[in-house]
């Protein structure tokens, strides 16, 4: 097994350090243990392919050394989709961030939940639109500041991977920045599921939500995270009160009885040679 | 034993926050560096290397 800094100096391409994120955003923890999860799973660099939205998180894209594509902004799912149509034998890994995936992009996530297509959805939930400057997204907690909310939110926020299960999704899984080991636990389980697999990564952002709502230090952030993640099997035994403010982690739900949907097309190009078939003979 | 990537490191501070031993601070130049009197005190626990998001500091074990 490699080491980090192996892994660094072997997936990522030369020269592209340091990377632009801000000082003490969680981004790099996240897309170091992505790489971490790909090495342990031996995945060939060329049997990966890594699609992403538009945002801070999608920026990940453009340093590691796979087949990759930063594409359109809320897009990054329907790009994959077709990639994982056209090449079911690649590890298609879609990385979104929040607003991109479940605002802009809030569409095609119910949608490629429903299909079950086989992808592997990484989104980086640091509560606000980081790069275009503070805005508030559907994953701001209410009650919090941000550039377009200096009175705070009066919107309630979705819990994404609820929102994933209702429309769908066989696999949700959520970690943390600071929880490194169950976030690599996660992203190897969610590789390996047959079907779309979607894995919230709660991380900070200290220069717009941080400094917005007075979070304080990049290293108190990921405090926070760790003094509010609770492991799935703790959450199920915590009451109403318990829970309060606080959030699972973990799997949280795993399903195998849907077909993976490149599977279920497959049979369909089966029906249809079979029809010509007969109508030639 | 501690390898820094000093181009690589933007200060953040959370591998001093985060060091057990408190062997980290972050210097005047905004840069991850071993603290004067601390540098035989790192037990090698990784927390440093786990939580750098920048990939600046990495944790060489002994003879390694």
């Amino acid at each position: 097994m490699k080491s980090m800094e192996e892994l660094v100096d072997f997936y990522f391409r030369p020269n592209r350090l340091p990377h632009l994120w801000c000082p003490g955003c969680g981004n790099g923890v996240i897309l170091g243990a992505l790489l971490k999860a790909i090495d342990a799973e031996n995945l060939a660099k060329d049997d990966v392919a890594i699609i992403s939205g538009i945002g801070c998180s999608s920026r990940a894209s453009g340093y590691v050394d796979f087949n990759t594509a930063n594409t359109l902004h809320g897009r990054a799912l329907p790009i994959s989709t077709g990639l994982k149509m056209a090449r079911p034998d690649l590890h298609v890994i879609t990385l979104s961030g929040d607003g991109d995936c479940s605002a802009i992009g809030g569409n095609h996530l119910i949608h490629a939940a429903r299909r079950n297509i086989g992808l592997t959805l990484v989104v980086f939930n640091n509560s606000i639109y980081g790069m275009t400057g503070g805005q508030y997204s559907p994953l701001t907690p209410m009650g919090k500041k941000a550039t377009t909310a200096p009175y705070m939110t009066i919107e309630p926020s979705f819990d994404i991977l609820d929102l994933a299960r209702a429309a769908g999704a066989t696999f949700t899984a959520r970690a943390t920045t600071y929880h490194v080991p169950i976030l690599v636990d996660v992203l190897r389980k969610g590789i390996r599921h047959e079907g779309f697999s979607i894995i919230e990564v709660v991380t900070g952002c200290p220069t717009n939500y941080g400094r917005q709502n007075h979070l304080g230090a990049p290293a108190k952030m990921m405090e926070w995270q760790k003094d509010h993640g609770v492991m799935k099997a703790a959450w199920d035994k915590m009451d109403e009160a318990a829970r309060e403010g606080k959030f699972p982690i973990g799997v949280l739900s795993e399903r195998t009885d849907l077909k993976e949907y490149t599977k279920a097309y497959d049979e369909v190009i089966a029906r249809a040679q079979a029809s010509v078939k007969e109508e030639t003979a | 034993m501690l390898k820094f990537y000093t181009k690589r490191c933007k200060g953040c501070g959370i591998c001093a926050y985060f060091c057990p031993r408190g062997v980290l601070e972050i210097t005047e130049l905004n840069k991850s560096a071993i603290k004067e009197g601390k540098e035989n005190d790192c037990i090698s626990c990784g927390q440093c290397e786990m939580r750098c998001p920048d990939y600046a500091i990495f944790v060489k074990k002994e003879g390694a």
